[in-house]
């Protein structure tokens, strides 16, 4: 027992170069969370608030173009105006609420087309050889390196009924007319889908990259077909990959502007193209501002219930 | 070598069919064959192991009798039915895998259902068969859980109730134990054995691991760069082995170098530079012509004092080096001839006094009996 005291300020002297230490790593563990927080709050949360606030403002002949939200009377009383016209207005007009079911119809389709087709690539990239995957992959990331403009002006060129396409048809006397295909829904699929299949196939070549191929032989020999295992094995696991990919696909095609005005033309009504409609031509900045809120509920949607499935699923495991 | 035939079919070949036939073969990756024109032949009711090192062919043989892997030339007859080209799903056949390949999004229960569900058997009977094999292999308290939520001593069970549970006729299972500790896999063995004595199926097991082969099987087959060196029960194999890759794979073995002296019908004896070598039963060997002689470490008997009369099967040396290992000791034995001779010897008594101990640098002399040294072919 009496060796105890002894040591006692011995330990105390090694916790406290301890605990010195300790508090520069949690120092420096704060500052790193610190940052993305500081960057989210200032550069999305911030704007959030500013958008939000101009729906709530009204049309005013002025620079900028709206009512302020907090005024002063002479007795020096403050009020705060909140006006909820333009939502109510988008609500009451139907040309914004087809618009923004166009736009989820689009949206949902074009994540439905890039899932049927980036599915196979993704599981064909991950079974390929291990010379040719390095290609492959390269070869998905490769149309990033060009604009995505100019990729999208190439598309018209393709798609003009004297484009590329309708040319080569007519010359191998497959048509003799040229097909309507630009400045239709078509060539709005055509474009979105082409424009997100790679934030479709990436999420699912990283999901199924980690699959053990031996899950589909253990499968094969407890007599499951290929078919059977598929629906069985590998497509439920590959979920995970299936909700990351169409989310990356869905969410900006939903608010896409570019592909639905340069390849829809004025036959395509997609919500990003009324809102830009509303911002600079019609300088309606609170209506503009509502649309744009209205549309970021439609997609937080979607996020929320999923992190609540992955929630619950982390949970049953 | 008497033993009544039932228990080893394989010494009838009249009375007794092969229950697996392997004839020629062969199946090569780019220029590298993996297995080279092997045949053999497995007896129902046997726990057969395939032992080897790593890329000998044991697993790619494995995997061609599951259907995994397609072979380039022979034949593959299980029961009478070649299954050479027959795909993995319709064979008769269930292989427990070395990562388990439990599928990981389904329960205990449904993992072991899922092969029982694809015969399209009715829910009620899937339930029974389900409930009967977690109660062979012990685990009903765990048929709701997940694959990774299990132990891998669990996760094993489950991977061999998996396999067992559509009572294949032949069961393959490539590396069983290797992912346990060393204390559970010793365990494991005893019960996997147990558990194919039970249901009556025929094993064929993969596996570098010596001891769990002997432990195991009822033959073995020891395999390098894709042919089969010896087949034979644990005790032929490590008794007689005839080659020296098998002596030294199986066990430890000195080798000698020698030529031979007499042939005998019931003898051979061996002239080696540090002595004569007997060996109490014939061989053919031709006569003056050089051979390896190999004996195991503990078939040699090591002692101070010197031997009553010279003779053969006896040598001197000093003592180089010594390991403890409790049970027994390995002694390292310098010879005059500069090679070194393991020794190991049990540890019968406590060494409390020094006296009697072997120990560094002390002069011993080494003899063992007319029937221990091995001759090998090559």
């Amino acid at each position: 027992m009496t060796s105890v005291p002894d040591n006692m300020p011995n330990d105390k002297q090694v916790s406290i170069g301890k605990r010195l230490s300790r508090m520069a790593q949690s120092n420096w563990r704060a500052i790193i969370v610190f940052i993305p927080y500081v960057w989210l709050l200032l550069f999305f949360l911030l704007p959030f608030f500013i958008v939000a606030k101009i729906s709530l403002a009204e049309l005013q002949i002025s620079s900028p173009p709206f009512s302020d939200m907090i005024e002063w009377t002479d007795s020096g009383i403050m009020t705060i105006r909140l006006v909820f016209d333009n939502y109510l207005y988008i609500i009451s007009d139907n040309l914004y609420f087809d618009t923004y079911v166009n736009s989820l119809k689009i949206s949902v389709t074009s994540t439905i087309l890039c899932l049927l087709f980036g599915y196979p690539i993704a599981y064909g990239i991950v079974r390929s050889g291990p010379t040719v995957k390095p290609l492959l992959l390269f070869a998905i990331i490769l149309p990033f390196w060009t604009s995505f403009l100019l990729r999208v002006y190439a598309w018209m060129g393709l798609l003009s009924d004297q484009g590329t396409i309708n040319n080569l048809l007519i010359r191998l006397g497959i048509i003799d007319d040229p097909i309507r295909m630009l400045y239709t829904e078509f060539a709005v699929y055509v474009g979105i889908v082409y424009t997100y299949m790679p934030f479709m196939i990436l999420p699912l070549y990283a999901n199924m990259e980690k699959l053990d191929i031996s899950l589909n032989e253990a499968a094969a020999d407890l007599g499951s077909r290929p078919t059977n295992t598929f629906f069985k094995v590998t497509l439920p696991l590959t979920i995970p990959g299936i909700i990351a990919g169409s989310l990356l696909v869905f969410i900006p095609a939903t608010g896409e502007y570019v592909i639905p005005d340069l390849l829809g033309g004025g036959n395509v009504q997609m919500i990003g193209r009324v809102l830009y409609n509303e911002f600079a031509r019609n300088t309606d900045w609170p209506v503009a501002a509502s649309v744009a809120i209205v549309l970021l509920f439609l997609l937080v949607l979607p996020i929320i219930v999923f992190q609540y499935y992955q929630g619950k699923a982390s949970e049953r495991s | 070598m008497e033993s009544s035939n039932t228990d080893m079919p394989w010494l009838d070949r009249d009375n007794n069919k092969p229950f697996v036939e392997i004839r020629g073969l062969t199946k090569k990756f780019g220029d590298v064959t993996a297995v080279d024109n092997v045949d053999l032949e497995i007896y129902r009711g046997e726990l057969f192991c395939l032992l080897g090192g790593s890329g000998c062919g044991k697993s790619t043989l494995l995997r061609m009798l599951a259907g995994f892997e397609f072979p380039e030339s022979g034949s593959i007859i299980i029961e009478g039915t070649d299954m050479s080209s027959v795909p993995a799903y319709e064979r008769p056949t269930n292989m427990m895998f070395q990562s388990y390949a439990l599928f990981p999004h389904m329960s205990v229960e449904k993992n072991i259902a899922f092969g029982l569900q694809q015969d399209g058997m009715n829910k009620s009977e899937i339930a029974d068969r389900v409930h009967e094999i977690l109660k062979l292999v012990e685990l009903q308290d765990f048929k709701k859980r997940k694959p990774q939520q299990l132990s891998g001593g669990q996760r094993q069970r489950v991977a061999l109730a998996r396999s067992l549970v559509k009572e294949p006729k032949l069961l393959l299972l490539d590396e069983p134990l290797a992912a346990l500790d060393k204390k559970l896999r010793k365990q494991t063995q005893f019960e996997l054995a147990n558990i194919q004595e039970q249901v009556g199926v025929t094993f064929i097991v993969v596996t570098h691991d010596q001891e769990e082969a002997m432990t195991l099987s009822t033959r073995m087959a020891v395999m390098d760069a894709g042919r089969f060196k010896q087949i034979g029960t644990p005790t032929e194999i490590y008794e007689f082995p005839e080659s020296r890759m098998v002596a030294d794979f199986i066990g430890s073995a000195n080798f000698i170098e020698g030529r031979v002296k007499e042939d005998g019908a019931d003898h051979v004896l061996v002239e080696t530079d540090m002595g004569e070598v007997y060996i109490d039963h014939g061989h053919a060997v031709v006569s003056g012509s050089k051979i390896w002689v190999a004996i195991r470490p503990e078939k040699i008997s090591i002692s101070k004092t010197p031997p009553a009369k010279a003779g053969p099967n006896q040598i001197q040396g000093i003592v180089d080096d010594i390991g403890y290992l409790g049970d027994t000791s390995i002694y390292k034995v310098l010879l005059e001839n500069g090679q070194i001779v393991d020794v190991t010897s049990p540890n019968h008594i406590r060494p409390i006094s020094r006296k009697h101990a072997i120990t560094w640098e002390d002069k011993v002399y080494l003899n063992w009996a007319p029937s221990s040294a091995m001759l090998l072919n090559s």
